[in-house]
């Protein structure tokens, strides 16, 4: 018996106890693997089976996008300069892509404010709510690129062997959005400005991306395209995608190495907020 | 090494009424959190903050049931949330050993599209428990439940008893080293309630330390070695489950408002004779805050005839808190005869009161026969108590009367 776990409680602030808090950061991680796993099972589940349209919803979005740009395109209401590749091709790539980054921004918040009613009366790891969330961004990542690579193969885009590091980009998409997304996510809990202000928040910053058109190239423009941190992650991406020579590797890496400092920093940030959260929640 | 399972130690926790300020409040508490400050502060209320839970201090023991009772916002529900660290603390101490489980939001974290079978497993995990475990436990946990039939049925078909029967039977399950239970043992049938009551207590007879949150004072009698009472976010210290009832009858008494006229009194009659006041007055002739049982006490009315009247009647009838009419005082016979006109009074005596302690109220009826001539509902609310002494008991403290009767015990011929 004397082998219980023993847990404290008082008003000292976690991050008095640094070795303790990582020892339980990392203590939760573990232990919130299986129950993120099923959360993401049931919210998949439940997902796509109250749907008609099922799994077509994980690309409807970008497809729409791509559509609407290709429109405005071809009137020729907005000239688009050379993008180096076929213009649907490089709107195609780029609003999946996107697509992926936001579900990943979306997803912490989301996944918290949805566990509201859990969190305010069970204790549970609440890592697993941030986990589930990833897992579920990679699952319907997984089906945006199962549409996305027979469809540049049909447009005449051969990868070449680039696909292969496919997965590390996506992923590195995914890290910057989780980093991104909970980061908002403990004032977005007490403040629901956060959620009503991010989709107009992301759009602007879809502008200073190449996602719907190249980089400018110069004037004050191109600099804020340059020091945008998600330009490399998406061009990147795109070249793995459609067989490039990566331009950017090097600012792709810093930004890799900022993001997981990022992500480490706002879950610290997440695991302290979550008691002064819920106290402010009802019970 | 201990038997101590729970430990809280002068904790204190304060909310705050208005939700905008609390919401700066929390972004402060955050920020505070961050630079690592402590969270409360420097003990003091901010504005609008309030104490819901104020210098708490108690220990539970292994295999040991400790019972919260009080009224509503007393705290109660805000220091089971503590202990489950749920919230933090703004002063003092929580000491937990052991696995904690709740049986608390049944079946939060149900999806209502999916099945039964598939929410235990959700359920489940975020109770604590793995997958093997659960795969291990499915069968009992089903059957405990009593809703095979409706395993693979979506959860949004069950009726809401069904869902609370799932919800508990997942959480008992947990066998975890300190349970919390709010208000949860109210789950469905009779029968039901009874085998969660079961349940609950080869729990605690396997060591499981339990506290128990519950409006019924019998419940936490029944279940519970030490008692809390919860009064305004404090609570004196925790002592055996006679004393804490008494306790809290005491204070269920001294929050009722005093003795007087209700605000929601209604007439009907003619009006030809009128009651113009009823009181309530002791053998001294005063009027007391609160009658005891065993006080002799007078139900007083003035009445004013407009004209001469004969043959009336006059009727008080004595209802209880739910609204049943528990003493009939009906005066025929004598008042019959008389003769009333101009200002009276009429009285009627009951010595001793015998009624049980709670609310009663007055509803005074006149008639001559043939039509009402007044009649007066809750004419007076009164409270009557029972003082401490032999013979009572507060668990048969149900009844609506002190009876004055007498026990033989014979042996068989």
């Amino acid at each position: 018996m004397a082998d219980l776990k023993v847990t404290v409680y008082t008003p000292e602030s976690s991050l008095r106890n640094p070795r303790r808090m990582l020892r339980d950061m990392f203590g939760d991680l573990l232990a919130g693997r299986e129950l993120a796993w099923q959360l993401a099972l049931r919210d998949i589940k439940a997902q796509y089976r109250q749907t008609a349209l099922g799994l077509l919803w994980a690309f409807i979005l970008p497809l729409a996008n791509t559509a609407a740009w290709l429109l405005i395109q071809h009137t020729g209401v907005v000239t688009i300069r050379d993008t180096g590749i076929p213009y649907p091709v490089f709107v195609f790539t780029g609003a999946m892509l996107w697509a992926i980054f936001m579900d990943a921004v979306n997803a912490p918040l989301q996944q918290t404010v949805a566990a509201k009613p859990m969190l305010a009366k069970i204790n549970f790891p609440r890592e697993a709510l941030v986990l589930s969330g990833i897992y579920q961004t990679l699952f319907n990542a997984a089906i945006k690129l199962a549409v996305l690579i027979p469809a540049l193969w049909l447009m005449g885009v051969t990868p070449g062997v680039g696909l292969a590091f496919l997965p590390v980009t996506v992923l590195s998409l995914v890290l910057a959005g989780t980093a991104f997304g909970l980061l908002l996510t403990p004032v977005g809990m007490l403040y629901t400005d956060i959620g009503k202000g991010l989709p107009l928040l992301m759009q602007f910053f879809m502008f200073l991306t190449p996602v719907v058109f190249p980089m400018p190239s110069a004037g004050w423009a191109a600099t804020l395209f340059q020091y945008n941190p998600l330009t490399p992650l998406i061009v990147t991406a795109r070249e793995t995608l459609t067989g490039f020579t990566p331009h950017f590797l090097g600012d792709y890496l810093s930004v890799n190495v900022g993001m997981l400092a990022l992500l480490a920093v706002v879950w610290v940030v997440y695991r302290a907020a979550m008691p002064i959260l819920i106290e402010r929640m009802s019970a | 090494m201990t038997d101590t399972m729970i430990k809280v130690e002068g904790v204190s926790k304060k909310f705050c009424r208005n939700l905008k300020r609390s919401l700066w409040y929390g972004m402060s508490d955050l920020a505070g959190e961050l630079v690592g400050r402590r969270h409360g502060g420097d003990g003091g209320l901010r504005r609008d903050e309030f104490w819901a839970i104020k210098d708490v201090s108690f220990e539970v023991k292994r295999g040991e049931a400790l019972g919260l009772i009080g009224h509503n916002g007393a705290g109660k529900t805000t220091l089971l949330r503590l202990l489950n660290g749920l919230i933090k603390p703004d002063a003092g101490r929580v000491e937990v050993r052991g696995r904690v489980g709740a049986l608390i939001a049944l079946g939060a974290g149900f999806n209502p599209i999916l099945s039964g079978r598939e929410n235990i497993y959700i359920n489940a995990s975020v109770l604590g428990l793995s997958k093997r475990e659960i795969d291990s436990k499915l069968d009992a946990i089903i059957d405990f439940s009593e809703i095979e039939d409706f395993i693979d049925a979506p959860v949004q078909s069950y009726s809401s008893g069904m869902h609370v029967r799932l919800g508990f039977s997942i959480a008992i399950h947990l066998s975890p080293d300190v349970m919390l239970v709010d208000e949860a043992l109210a789950v469905g049938d009779a029968r039901f309630q009874k085998k969660c009551f079961d349940r609950i207590q080869k729990l605690q007879g396997q060591g499981t330390a339990f506290i128990v949150v519950s409006h019924n004072p019998y419940q936490i009698e029944s279940l519970c070695q030490k008692v809390g009472v919860m009064h305004k976010g404090c609570m004196p210290p925790v002592c055996d489950g006679k004393q804490a009832l008494n306790l809290y009858h005491d204070l269920v008494q001294q929050s009722l408002p005093p003795l007087g006229r209700s605000k929601t009194d209604y007439r009907e009659g003619t009006g030809v004779l009128r009651f113009e006041s009823l009181r309530v007055v002791d053998a001294n002739g005063q009027e007391p805050n609160v009658v005891n049982t065993s006080d002799t006490i007078c139900i007083v009315a003035d009445i004013n005839a407009e004209q001469r009247l004969s043959g009336l009647r006059f009727r008080f009838e004595i209802c209880s808190a739910n609204n049943a009419i528990v003493i009939m005082a009906t005066a025929n016979g004598v008042s019959e005869s008389q003769i009333f006109e101009g200002k009276r009074s009429v009285s009627f005596t009951m010595s001793p009161c015998q009624l049980t302690s709670g609310w009663y109220y007055i509803n005074a009826v006149a008639s001559d026969g043939k039509v009402r001539l007044d009649t007066w509902q809750r004419a007076l609310e009164f409270r009557v108590t029972q003082r401490d002494g032999p013979g009572r008991n507060l668990s048969t403290d149900q009844g609506v009367f002190v009876c004055n009767g007498h026990w033989d015990f014979m042996s068989c011929i």
